[in-house]
């Protein structure tokens, strides 16, 4: 296996996680806010904190993959 | 791909006795200058009856980030504002300073290969290493002055010993902290010019717009969560435990 593939193996399994992750923190959020319209914004500034844990664990393995290919 | 270089590293595009002067640094330093200068040359006209339109933007904008500070903590908006939006306003055009036409783009052919004049500032590990260590050194800063020595009964917590082993774990999510701030930013903005780069390198007209819009938001995003994140974690830091 060359070391192009690595890195596209590095990236696509690091994201399966974080995918999922975001996509149930983005539903819940939406849940509550049709149910509590009013909360809106204070639900927003949480699903974006809880969006950007999760998308972190995304990154490392960007960051992995990024310096397997360029260093 | 031969043609399309990437480095991951900032380069150095001068040396100023024995210390080499990347193209970050450069960047890092005309963003802080074009906000002082921005922020004088406002604060000039703040005062009389009737300021320009411009300066009348500034504030609305100032002042809905401070509405939104105000939102995440009502109490003490006024004292954790200038740490929080200093960080934001940084962070935010050292993003935007890599999208510029001519960024990435214009620079020298030396022996190491193709040098550019300007990168963004946070696209080298080394900002947002030192942008991470400032945000969570104030953390500890701010812990201490709201509650003393009490806040550190948060790490040594000599009670029993399960205390004391999740004081130890606290401690260590502290460097954790550190880690995810810098790998956070970084990889978001450095993967943004890597995508624009690769392209613009495929496509070379036109394609590469949208994706330069999607940049912009992320540059926002990750800015507005720097902050936000910062702002959340003082917040903890100081609030009294039961």
């Amino acid at each position: 296996m060359g070391n192009d593939a690595v890195v596209g193996i590095t990236i696509a399994v690091g994201g399966i996680g974080p995918a999922i992750a975001i996509g149930l923190i983005v539903a819940k959020a939406l849940e509550a806010i049709g149910r509590n319209p009013e909360a809106a914004a204070k639900v927003q500034t949480i699903m974006i904190l809880g969006v950007a844990f999760a998308e972190a664990i995304a990154i490392y393995s960007l960051v992995v993959a990024l310096i397997l290919k360029f260093v | 791909m031969s043609e399309l270089h990437i480095s991951i590293s900032a380069q150095p595009i001068f040396v100023w006795g024995n210390y080499q002067v990347t193209n970050t640094m450069l960047v890092t330093v005309l963003v802080t200058l074009f906000l002082s200068l921005l922020a004088i040359n406002a604060q000039r006209f703040l005062s009389r009856k009737h300021p320009p339109r411009w300066v009348l933007f500034l504030q609305t904008l100032v002042e809905s980030f401070y509405e939104y500070v105000q939102s995440i903590t009502p109490r003490h908006a006024a004292r954790f504002f200038p740490l929080v939006a200093t960080l934001f306003l940084f962070i935010l055009f050292g993003n935007w300073a890599g999208l510029l036409p001519g960024a990435e783009s214009i620079g020298l052919k030396t022996s190491h290969g193709f040098v550019p004049f300007l990168r963004g500032a946070t696209a080298d590990i080394n900002t947002t290493l030192a942008l991470a260590i400032f945000a969570v050194f104030s953390v500890q800063f701010y812990g201490y002055k709201f509650r003393g020595l009490r806040y550190f009964t948060k790490f040594f917590d000599l009670s029993n010993p399960i205390n004391f082993f999740v004081g130890f774990l606290e401690l260590i999510s502290e460097f954790s902290k550190i880690m995810s701030f810098t790998f956070r930013l970084f990889g978001n903005i450095f993967a943004g010019e890597v995508l624009l780069a690769v392209i613009a390198f495929l496509v070379p007209l036109f394609a590469s717009l949208p994706f330069l819009g999607l940049e912009i938001f992320v540059g926002l995003i990750q800015a507005l969560v720097f902050s936000t994140l910062t702002l959340v974690f003082i917040n903890i830091a100081t609030a009294e435990h039961h």
